[in-house]
């Protein structure tokens, strides 16, 4: 890799301290440890309806009697869960006092990305002075939002001001004891988005996550929902290309879709986690779950690209509980150095005639383990559901591991299943063959990778798309050869 | 255009390349024949700067450069082609991107700006006329699907895109149907300049019916043991290589 990400984080780590942000946080911060007491100083810091104490301590119940999952291939020091600060105010991002202070190196891989000044800036969280600021640009869309009706907001925010959507919809979709890690994040979350899309309603710009960083921090237990009433649709976006740091090693995020009948929610991600160093110490463990339901005619499509995280435990899902929906997951996950990622999709077949369709594409370098895991369930009243899965295995180098573990499961004999999988290698030949026409190694590693995911990368927003490219051929520097 | 001197290369220890000289100036064709394993593929390979060969002994200046001191990629910026005996195949890549990122990486090095998006496709059109390549092939994924005869045409097609000084042709006749190898043939001498050089690697005289060669050499034992004209490969079709062997051998 052309930087490290690890002299990066130190630089960060170095920088946060020197200007002394750890300043009147004291009083803002729950004591190290999880019981009900924490669970209630989470609520009423946040100043939180009745119900959602219950709930919160409801789920932490069920978390005690539960046990971490070990299923996966993944191997990791399991985190002490007693050693974990729960709650500290939204602490400031990271500031520089001017664009002269950031770290060159951060400057470099942002520039490689392609990413703008002005975004740049504002990344680094140095303050920006056009009149065109960020935030200005951020508050002329949410009056254009506030227009047609859509609610995008903090999830904080949201129980404040719309209790009764919130209520509905929160947990319908990943019940709090669906798993280990989304019970935990029903007793212990802190924050997160929240969205609404009104019956009918096109939402007219993509929807990122990007206009809210500033806002407030997001937190290790981060928690979405997003409703998309009958007939509407929106575009979502999640994460960002840049290398993101966090201190919080433990992430378990639950993210909630509802598409309701007639309606379509694509949901976009670009995960870049810190990773870890190349001895493979310290990064992110990302435990996420993420789930969608159909109703009626609608629509749920997951796309991500995850190149972060030292260790990933993913698994985006959609349940076609009305006839006639369709879900689909595109996925391209990188591994390099001594990363780990078991992702894959749920697709859950209820309604007649419903369709999934599933291309999952992996690429793996370094020491790495990279796993597909995927579950296609029919129904028994699943009339004419059908499935089509594509799951590639991309290898460079002969150091890591690539692992497919489709699971099927069908109970009606109308179905119609599809699974293809392969597995290659970037070859040298490939490379020689881009060089012999003059191009470089590193485009060409470019060309070849993001020709092999094309089918997922096609699907992510332009500008996304465009970002993603260029962080694949990041991710993967120096991995040939 | 290009004067190699006591070549000698070897791949895991193994010596293929044991002294071959070779001098071949702008405007002439020379066809490189030798029995299977003689060490043709090694040369082409070598002079594109393959890892795995490595030169043991010997000069090779092209264009008055050095070129062993050059990166691959570099030797293909100075205009050295090699025409590929099994053309890679890139998935999920078309050929357009793929010739026009080889294109511009190439105007970079050497000063020029990108060429648009309308002389580039122009440029596309042009070429694959020439070696009858189906507009369609241009816009798929580079070799993906294509058929061995496809593959070839491709290979001239990228040859007439880049118009490099010096092309290599790896038995590029293998494979291809009579039909195929005409359309090759007029390709290789639509393109044939007072400025520019080809070396015709191939195992039959066949091929040279069609691009008819300046000097006939023939690959011995890593060596270049004999050089004539059209003529020797003529007589190497009708008596084998064993009165070559034979004659080394005697030396």
């Amino acid at each position: 890799m052309g930087y490290t990400e690890n002299e990066l984080a130190k630089d960060l780590e170095n920088q946060e301290y020197k200007f002394g942000f750890v300043t009147d946080i004291e009083s803002d911060k729950a004591p190290i440890g999880l019981d009900e007491s924490i669970i209630r100083f989470i609520s009423n810091k946040k100043e939180e309806p009745e119900w959602l104490l219950e709930y919160r301590l409801k789920a932490f119940e069920i978390w005690k009697s539960m046990t971490e999952p070990s299923w996966a291939q993944v191997k990791y020091v399991q985190p002490d869960f007693q050693a974990i600060t729960y709650y500290s105010a939204p602490k400031q991002s990271k500031k520089y006092e001017s664009w002269d202070d950031v770290d060159p190196e951060m400057k470099a891989t942002m520039a490689k990305l392609g990413i703008s000044m002005e975004e740049q800036k504002r990344l680094t969280g140095v303050a920006v002075d056009f009149v065109m600021d960020s935030v200005s640009v951020a508050t002329s869309f949410k009056s254009k939002l506030k227009e047609l009706g859509i609610i995008f907001c903090s999830f904080s925010e949201a129980v404040q001001e719309f209790p009764e959507l919130v209520r509905k919809h929160m947990g319908t979709v990943v019940p709090m004891t669906d798993n280990f890690y989304a019970a935990l994040n029903a007793a212990v979350f802190t924050d997160g988005s929240f969205c609404y899309i009104p019956k009918g309603v096109r939402c007219p710009m993509e929807l990122s996550t990007y206009f809210r960083i500033n806002e407030g921090g997001t937190g290790q237990f981060e928690r979405t929902l997003v409703v998309a009433d009958e007939g509407s649709y929106v575009s979502y976006l999640e994460g960002c290309t840049a290398p993101q740091r966090d201190e919080n090693q433990l992430h378990a995020a639950v993210v909630e879709l509802i598409a309701l009948e007639d309606a379509e929610i694509k949901y976009s991600t670009v995960q870049n986690w810190y990773p870890g160093d190349k001895e493979g110490k310290g990064g992110i463990y990302n435990f996420v779950t993420k789930r969608g339901i159909c109703e009626r005619n609608a629509k749920i499509s997951w796309t991500q690209v995850e190149t972060g995280s030292a260790v990933t435990w993913k698994y985006p899902s959609c349940i076609l509980k009305g006839d006639n929906s369709i879900g689909e997951f595109y996925s391209v996950a990188v591994t390099n150095n001594f990363q780990q990622a078991d992702t894959g999709t749920k697709m859950i077949h209820l309604g007649k005639n419903t369709k999934s369709t599933i291309i999952s594409k992996g690429i793996s370098a370094g020491k790495s383990q990279n796993s597909y895991r995927g579950l296609v369930q029919i129904h028994k009243g699943a009339e004419n559901a059908r499935n089509f899965s594509q799951c590639d295995s991309l290898l460079m180098g002969d150091t890591c591991g690539a692992h497919t573990f489709p699971y099927i499961e069908c109970k009606n004999s109308s179905a119609k299943i599809e699974h293809e999988a392969t597995t290659s290698k970037i070859g040298e030949d490939q490379i020689f063959y881009c060089l012999q026409r003059g191009i470089s190694e590193e485009k060409a590693i470019s060309l070849i990778v993001n020709g092999y995911c094309k089918e997922v990368l096609n699907q992510l927003p332009m500008e996304f798309a465009v970002e993603a490219q260029k962080l694949l051929a990041i991710s993967l520097e120096g991995s040939v050869g | 255009m290009i004067k190699i001197k006591n070549l000698h290369a070897t791949i895991d220890g193994k010596e293929i390349l044991k002294g071959l000289n070779l001098e071949v100036k702008a405007g002439e064709v020379h066809a490189i024949m030798g029995p299977n394993g003689a060490g043709k593929s090694t040369l082409a390979s070598v002079l594109a700067g393959r890892e795995e060969y490595e030169v043991t002994e010997g000069t090779v200046e092209f264009d008055g450069k050095n070129l062993l001191e050059l990166d691959t990629e570099d030797r293909a910026r100075e205009g050295l082609f090699l025409a590929f005996q099994y053309p890679i195949e890139i998935p999920g890549v078309s050929n357009v991107n793929f010739l026009r990122t080889a294109l511009n990486e190439i105007r970079e090095y050497k000063g020029e700006e990108q060429i648009s998006a309308k002389d580039f496709m122009a440029l596309v059109r042009e070429k694959s006329a020439l070696v009858e390549l189906d507009a369609k092939l241009a816009s798929r994924a580079v070799n993906e699907g294509f058929s061995g005869g496809e593959k070839k045409r491709n290979e001239i097609f990228q040859m007439a895109m880049l118009e490099p000084k010096l092309a290599i042709l790896d038995e590029t006749d293998s494979g291809l149907d009579i039909d195929a190898l005409r359309i090759v043939a007029k390709g290789v001498n639509t393109l044939k300049s007072s400025e520019n050089a080809t070396i015709v690697i191939t195992h039959y005289q066949r091929l040279l019916d069609y691009i008819i060669p300046d000097f006939v050499h023939v690959l011995y034992d890593g060596k270049i043991v004999k050089t004539g004209t059209k003529d020797l490969a003529l007589e190497l079709e009708e008596r084998g290589y064993d009165w070559i062997k034979a004659e080394v051998e005697a030396k």
